[in-house]
């Protein structure tokens, strides 16, 4: 399963544990993280569901989106942009 | 009343208490974070926060123990607009207010982006109000000086007298109201114009720029309004408005302070203009009229006189129950008080982060 590491700087406002899920792409792999941790969602995705204007993610030191595929071996980084502070 | 002031800031929540040795920044909170609105709901004591975290998003923190923990509960959001790349996002809470007295747990919340929600049980849950939200006049309204691209409900006033009837200020987007909790929403801009709009558009409904609106609570009939390009008063429920022609120094603002009780007092903070946003002559003063708007009173005793440049937004000027206390918070992170209607003031704190919003609790 591809893993998940959020920023540290979520952890001031929200559980954001480095985990492992399921997923051919991002946004899958995020919604699986989301299930089981369902505050965590509306700091990375705004209300249509998109990432955030100021959340970057990242696979494998690469720029995503939610629409980039994943494989199982996989390294999911989801940190704040430098913009929007 | 009066001797206790939350102030939401760029960086963080100031809870501000009057002691035996004066006003002092008892409690901060939410340190480092943005915060645009905070509420006292005076039916069951709860306080409320609005964040707006610059990398996370808007969220919405309630606490129980007057301030001493917070949990965060659901901020509102539009609902998901299926197949639509840009379909809208709450980027910013711009007005947070209960409910009527008999509605306990009724919270209303307008946001930038124009979406106005209801929270029935103390934001555990928010809903979009549908009928303002589709409106086909709203997709003529337009980004306000908070948003250069969305328009932003700044104001909302639920009727003391009956809490279906609910007033809205928009910016911009003009003066809406309802008189049925929300089912039916009709434009009452009648009186206002706008400037900054070409001759044929400046009565149009939809382009006026209102920074805020203030009510009489005794007089609910009786509204003040701080408009892009000057200030207008309301005698008839905010169906119609009337140029205030004699507030000085300037008429561009964005506070409005109404006394609860005397419908003839209301307090404006008067800057330059829209394009020079900062007091005539550097001198920060007060506005306050005690008859009606036939004529206004500079106010400026304890106020800097000399290179003051603070700016106070929307939200940054509440007065208490009694009509004596002012609070004035400025995009400086200057707090002022006020105990005697504005006739004097004191510096609270000065080096505040700029303050958004401040509200007696």
């Amino acid at each position: 399963m591809p893993r998940v590491a959020f920023t540290g700087n979520l952890k001031r406002h929200v559980a954001a544990p480095e985990t492992r899920a399921d997923g051919a792409n991002v946004g899958a792999v995020l919604e699986n993280v989301f299930l089981a941790n369902p505050r965590l969602r509306g700091y990375v995705l705004d209300d249509q569901g998109r990432i955030r204007r100021h959340v970057n993610v990242w696979v494998n030191g690469n720029r995503a989106t939610l629409e980039s595929a994943v494989a199982a071996d996989d390294e999911i980084y989801v940190f704040q942009a430098l913009s929007g502070g | 009343m009066g001797a206790r002031i939350l102030a939401a800031t760029r960086k963080g929540l100031f809870d501000i208490r009057r002691g035996k040795a004066g006003w002092r920044v008892a409690r901060a909170s939410f340190l480092g974070d943005i915060l645009s609105q905070v509420l006292h709901d005076r039916r069951d004591g709860t306080l409320y926060a609005a964040q707006s975290l610059g990398h996370f998003g808007v969220k919405l923190q309630r606490s129980e123990d007057d301030g001493k923990s917070w949990r965060e509960v659901a901020a509102p959001a539009f609902p998901k607009v299926e197949g639509k790349k840009k379909g809208p996002n709450v980027e910013y809470i711009f007005a947070l207010e209960t409910g009527g007295r008999d509605e306990p747990g009724v919270l209303w919340c307008g946001t930038v982006s124009g979406g106005l929600f209801r929270s029935p049980d103390r934001g555990e849950s928010w809903a979009l109000n549908e009928a303002l939200w589709k409106l086909p006049a709203r997709k003529q309204w337009g980004g306000g000086g908070f948003n250069n691209d969305l328009p932003g409900i700044d104001t909302i006033l639920v009727d003391p007298r009956d809490p279906r009837r609910i007033v809205l200020g928009i910016s911009t987007g003009g003066v809406w109201q309802t008189e049925d909790g929300g089912g039916k929403w009709r434009n009452t801009s009648k009186g206002l114009y706008a400037e900054y709009m070409p001759p044929e558009r400046r009565e149009d409904p939809n382009m006026q720029d209102v920074h805020r609106i203030a009510r009489c609570a005794a007089a609910p009939d009786t509204l003040w309004l701080q408009h892009h390009n000057g200030v207008f008063r309301s005698t008839d429920g905010a169906r119609s408005w009337e140029e205030v022609k004699t507030v000085k120094p300037s008429k561009f603002g964005f506070a409005v302070a109404a006394h609860p009780a005397d419908p003839a007092t209301a307090w404006f903070v008067p800057g330059v203009k829209d394009e020079c946003r900062i007091p005539v002559g550097g001198r920060m003063v007060v506005a306050r009229t005690r008859d009606g708007a036939r004529s206004f009173k500079v106010l400026s005793k304890g106020l800097p006189q000399r290179h003051a440049y603070d700016l106070v937004l929307r939200h940054g000027l509440d007065v208490d129950a009694t009509g004596r206390i002012l609070a004035m918070g400025s995009s400086t992170g200057h707090l002022w008080v006020s105990e005697n209607g504005g006739d004097s003031w004191v510096l609270v704190a000065g080096n505040l982060p700029p303050i958004a919003s401040v509200r007696f609790a």
